[in-house]
């Protein structure tokens, strides 16, 4: 018999212990059923046709061919799509964008859908698709920056304002012995989940099913429920996995929309996928921005303002600016911080939420600032940070949940190998010739919690269900969230049925803004211990249980045992207690949520520090990141495998962010000329070299009960700027624009 | 995508008489197929070649020549030990380009042959000569990544093909057949120069199939100094920004002869027969190279009026010299011709 007793009795916990993914043999052979798998019986395939220009207007579409390709059923255009219920320029919910779907004859961007085909085989539809051959009528399209005049709009990306200040800029400006300032540029950059969107719909009588892969279940059924006049309780959503979000699946899409209205008017299950290069329009996107940062400092260092602006692309139809100068707030002790945000209408589709949407473009171009000041004030960059480390959250004066950043800035330097890191750029060479340049940024991300719903059944058999409508969509939310809700019940993780992904279940909230575990995880908890607290009435109360009368005392769950609290050696199997109770299963239910007094009374972020080294080849400009260290206080960590993979998939998103993606626009017709993957860098394994993401030790009593913050997002920021100062720090140049190409050292 | 007849012949000569005016023929399909998809390409008939029996070989003749298949696939030819000795420079080009599975499936003859990258090429909504002569050029007002050299006011667009690029410096030939019988053309003029007939872009006439590429036995004897290297936007799976291949033949510490082919400049690889000769007898030197690379890039000006583009060939030609002059690794390094991972001699600061 083996010696070692099991982890969970060990330490009572399945948190804290590195579970693989409870889907990852499913996905890695192929089992698991993606929306777009789905192929219920006389199944139709819709494909729509979209705009190759992004300002103007359709003036003729080839429906009689597209009619007459065999095999088509329905060719949807303006002309004669179906009514909806719901008016489709409305949004039915908070996290909701005004949709395409074929309100008329006007262009508004490229890849707006302008006809949708139906067809027997998914060929025959996109040949009809194809045989449509939209003629337009063009207008110059604007795709930049400078193409249209600047406004504002309140809010700034979801719900913060327009402007946020703090202090006497103007005197902060005026105290400055040194000051920089820069304008930074990055560019539009677009979803591209591994699995494209795509949805099967299906209606019987006023029913209707959906298989959509969705971040936020029920807000999508919601909203289907507005467009076509239904109550929101006859639609269900199944959304068990999800090949990447990013944000880019929390709200529906129009596609998504004229696809069920498709269903319904032929009254047949209709499927749509979007093709790789349909990504490029309507799913939302990283919108690019330019922003200026002012900074100065006193003779002593320390800064005595961040002014922060912005300027972001928007659609003409639509108000999403991506609110990167408020990166500047909450991080830096500085006399004075202003952030203001301003927008141009362009002709694309409406920029969204991207993975740390305003964090990472404003962190970029603020740790790059921070660079260039420390630079300028002849001071390491880490100890310029140090210097200006805010103990409470500069501008509101709050104090912080708790902030482990000294211990990240500490571990991360000694990992890396900071010390002695020369002040001036060009210094170091390493042995092929290559210059080789240090840099490094601080990563600040909120930690908010939503609303969640979430039960739990304890079986008679002392086995537990837990249900909430949670989303994993690829993060490992149905692995981690099974970790927390078996510590709820103070059960094995394999004694615990965990239901997600469908829309009949508790509403899991929403999977995004890095909260799902700390909201979806809070409700679980809650659930649980409801079912505990009303074991352990049941077990005080029961003059058979060896629990009997202590009630006062309070219970512990552990490994299918209830005991009493500070007593192990007084303890009852779950099933026994149920099996005296006359073996019904108890049920218990729970939320996730954050008391407003608790909200107000702390600022609450995740931390992190990021380090980078790039090698430049002096002469082609070749540049390749050839190390990289993360080190992050999220709070509780919950699943260290699944959150080291987080933290690394963000670090990499962020070498992406500073050296690969970008949209560009065909300044003729406004079409993006690279969408495709051969033509829309991300990193490959080649360039993801030497990348390590620790967590430190962080206990947090006021986020929640679990402690958690959040690990989704958060490694995306600090990385960009640490990459994009390695490279000012091998090459003394001061790239200030994004993604950094060879071309821009070649011609700086 | 539209329909169109699928033809599978088990010979070469029911192959050849299987074509017809808008066939294409299929080889891995790697490129074809992609542009079918969007469009560019619409062929009515697509007859599949990979069954014809024979092409697959790679030989060594008598001569000392070696003959490809032209249904060998990339990985194979990059990976034929033999070959890779003898033409070092023809396998790290071959493995510096695409992906390995992408390599697993593309055929020696459709890398050759493959499309301009062109964005406005791939998607049938833009303008563009090459595919609708007459329709006028989008590139121009958006050039990117467009030719420095041998463009002409039709066309701006680039050959991407790395493979060709050694091939053109070795004086490798395509082996064709087609409705006239046999005859042979030179991987050089392969492709031909825009002009004012981009649409043009092979020497192939209608019908014609190539059989199989033949390397010169005479380009075995720069074994042992001879590199290709590629600069591009990430590490590996991209296509070239400027790309060199650089072979010489050093005798008792003189360059007895050299070649020098430049790729991702111009609708071909552009070699300069004066630039080559300015090498010969000298000893392999920094300064001598960047004035090679100075004189192969003197003709060169772009579309866009922008220098980085024709700064970066001359550059990387001058580099992918000194590699070579340095000597061919004993093996292919791991990153293939990446100035990473490759002991840079002469750092000269920009
Ligand atoms: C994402 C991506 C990245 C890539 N990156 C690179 C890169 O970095 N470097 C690079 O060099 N290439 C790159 N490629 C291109 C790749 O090398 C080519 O697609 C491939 O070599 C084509 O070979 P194939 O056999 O698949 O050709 P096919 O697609 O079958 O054919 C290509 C063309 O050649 C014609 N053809 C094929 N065989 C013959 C024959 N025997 N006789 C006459 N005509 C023929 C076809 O009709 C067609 O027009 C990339 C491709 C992709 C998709
Ligand atoms: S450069 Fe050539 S291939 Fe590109 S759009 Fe112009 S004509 Fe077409």
């Amino acid at each position: 018999m083996s010696d070692t007793i099991s982890l969970s009795r060990r330490f009572g916990s399945n948190s804290g212990q590195p579970v693989t993914r409870r889907d990852g043999i499913a996905k890695v052979t192929g089992s698991a059923t993606f929306s777009a798998d789905n192929h219920p019986d006389s199944l139709l395939y819709a494909v729509y046709a979209t705009a190759t220009i992004a300002r103007g207007r359709v003036t003729r579409m080839d429906t009689a061919a597209a009619e007459a390709h065999p095999g088509i059923v329905l060719v949807m255009t303006p002309q004669n799509r179906p009514p909806l219920q719901g008016n489709p320029d409305d949004k039915p919910t908070f996290f909701s964008q005004r949709i395409e779907v074929l309100q008329d004859d006007t262009v508004r961007y490229a890849g707006q859908p302008v006809a949708l085909v139906v067809g027997e085989t998914l060929e025959a539809a996109t040949e009809g698709a194809r045989l449509l051959n939209p003629q337009y009528a063009m207008e110059k399209p604007r795709t930049g920056l400078d193409d249209a005049a600047a406004y504002t709009f309140e809010p700034a990306g979801f719900g913060t304002p327009a402007n946020t200040v703090h202090g006497d800029v103007e005197a902060g400006h005026a105290a400055a012995t040194a000051s920089v300032d820069v304008s930074y540029t990055t560019s539009a950059m677009y979803h591209n989940a591994m699995e494209t969107h795509a949805v099967v719909a299906k209606w019987n009588g006023d029913k209707l099913h959906l298989e959509l892969p969705s971040q936020a279940l029920t807000m999508t059924c919601h909203s289907m429920a507005y467009f076509f006049g239904i109550p929101p309780e006859n639609v269900t959503l199944s959304s068990p996995y999800l090949g990447g979000g990013f944000g880019s699946k929390a709200f529906p899409i129009g596609p998504y929309v004229l696809a069920v209205l498709a269903a319904r008017t032929l009254d047949r299950p209709v499927k749509l996928a979007l093709s790789r290069n349909q990504m490029f329009g309507p799913v939302g996107h990283r919108g690019a921005t330019r922003q200026r940062l002012r900074l100065g400092i006193d003779d002593q260092a320390a800064l005595t303002v961040i002014d922060h602006s912005g300027l972001s692309e928007t659609s003409t139809f639509d108000d999403f600016i991506e609110p990167a100068p408020n990166a500047s707030q909450g991080l830096y002790k500085a006399g004075a911080l202003r952030s203001t945000h301003s927008a141009v209408r362009l002709d694309i589709g409406t920029p969204g939420p991207m993975r740390a949407p305003g964090e990472a473009s404003g962190s970029a171009a603020l740790e790059c600032a921070m660079d260039e000041m420390a630079e300028k004030a002849g001071i390491d960059p880490l100890e310029f940070r140090l210097l200006n480390y805010a103990e409470i959250e500069p501008g509101t004066g709050k104090p912080y949940s708790s902030k482990a950043l000294r211990e990240c800035y500490r571990q991360g330097a000694e990992r890396f190998g900071w010390a002695g890191r020369p002040l001036q750029p060009r210094q170091m060479v390493d042995g092929d010739g290559m210059l080789t340049g240090w840099g490094m940024g601080t990563a600040l991300f909120p930690c908010p919690m939503f609303m969640a719903e979430a039960e739990a059944t304890l079986r008679p058999d002392g086995t537990a269900l837990v249900e909430t409508s949670a989303v994993d969509m690829g993060q490992g939310a149905w692995t981690s969230l099974a970790q927390i809700a078996a510590d709820s019940l103070g059960l094995p993780l394999d004694k615990v049925e965990f239901r997600a992904g469908h829309s009949s279940l508790p509403d899991g909230g929403v999977a995004g803004g890095s909260g799902h575990t700390a909201t979806a995880g809070s409700a679980l908890h809650a659930a649980g211990s409801d079912v505990i607290r009303q074991l352990g009435e049941l077990a005080a109360a029961d003059p058979a249980s060896p629990l009997h009368g202590s009630g006062n005392a309070g219970f512990v769950a552990r490994d299918g045992l209830l005991m009493v609290e500070g007593d192990d050696s007084r303890s009852e199997p779950f099933a026994d207690i149920l099996a005296r109770a006359g073996g019904v299963p108890l049920k218990g239910s729970g939320r996730g949520v954050r008391p407003p007094e608790a909200a107000e009374a702390h600022a609450m972020h995740s931390h992190g520090a990021v380090f980078a080294e790039v090698k430049v080849d002096s002469v082609l400009c070749q540049m390749r990141v050839t190390r990289m260290v993360g080190v992050f206080a999220a709070g509780r960590i919950i699943n260290p495998r699944l959150t080291e993979s987080q933290l690394l998939g963000g670090m990499i998103w962020g070498l992406s962010f500073a050296l690969h993606e970008e949209a560009r626009h065909d300044p003729r017709t406004g079409r993006i000329v690279n969408a495709d993957l051969a033509g829309y860098h991300v990193p490959v394994n080649a360039d993801v070299h030497g990348f390590e993401a620790i967590t430190v030790h962080e206990d947090d009593p006021h986020v929640n009960a679990l402690g958690i913050k959040g690990v989704g997002e958060i490694g995306t920021v600090g990385s960009v700027g640490a990459i994009a100062n390695a490279i000012w720090h091998a090459t003394g140049k001061r790239i200030r624009r994004f993604p950094i190409r060879i071309e821009d050292l070649l011609t700086a | 995508m539209k329909l169109f007849d699928f033809i599978q012949p088990a010979t070469i000569d029911e192959a050849l008489s299987a074509w017809r005016p808008g066939a294409a023929w299929l080889g891995g399909g790697t490129n074809l197929v992609d542009l079918m998809k969007t469009g560019a390409m619409q062929p009515d008939a697509v007859i599949d070649i990979t069954r014809l029996p024979g092409l697959d070989r790679i030989e060594t003749l008598p001569d000392g020549s070696t003959r490809i298949g032209a249904l060998v696939r990339n990985a194979t030819l990059a990976h034929d030990r033999d070959f890779a000795a003898a033409y070092p420079m023809v396998a790290e080009a071959l493995l510096s380009g695409a992906s390995g599975q992408l390599r697993n499936v593309a055929t020696v003859a459709g890398n050759l042959l493959q499309k301009t990258r062109c964005p406005f090429f791939q998607e049938p909504a833009a303008l563009c000569n090459r595919r609708d002569p007459g329709a006028g050029c989008d590139a121009m007002a958006a050039p990117g990544n467009s030719a420095i050299l041998g463009w002409s006011d039709a066309c701006i667009a680039t050959n991407p093909s790395d493979f060709t690029v050694p091939l053109v410096a070795l004086e490798a030939v395509a082996e064709v057949r087609g409705p006239q019988g046999m005859r042979e053309i030179a991987v050089a003029d392969l492709q031909p120069l825009p002009g004012s007939t981009p649409e043009r872009d092979t020497a192939l006439e209608p019908g014609e199939l190539i059989l199989a590429l033949r390397l010169p036995a005479r380009a075995r004897s720069f074994a042992a100094h001879a590199r290709y290297l590629k600069v591009r936007e990430r590490t590996s799976f991209a296509f070239a920004l400027a790309s060199a291949a650089a072979a010489l033949r050093i005798e008792g510490g003189l360059i007895a002869e050299a070649r020098l082919a430049l790729g991702a400049v111009a609708a071909k690889p552009w070699r300069l027969a004066e630039a080559e000769a300015m090498m010969t007898g000298k000893a392999p030197d920094a300064a001598l190279f960047a004035e090679v690379a100075e004189a192969v890039l003197a003709m060169a000006n772009s579309p866009d009026g922008q220098k980085w583009k024709i700064d970066l060939a001359r550059n990387t030609a001058a580099r992918a010299l000194s590699m070579a002059a340095a000597g061919t690794p004993a093996r292919i390094p791991a990153l293939p011709a990446s100035p990473f991972g490759t002991r840079i001699e002469d750092p000269q600061h920009v």
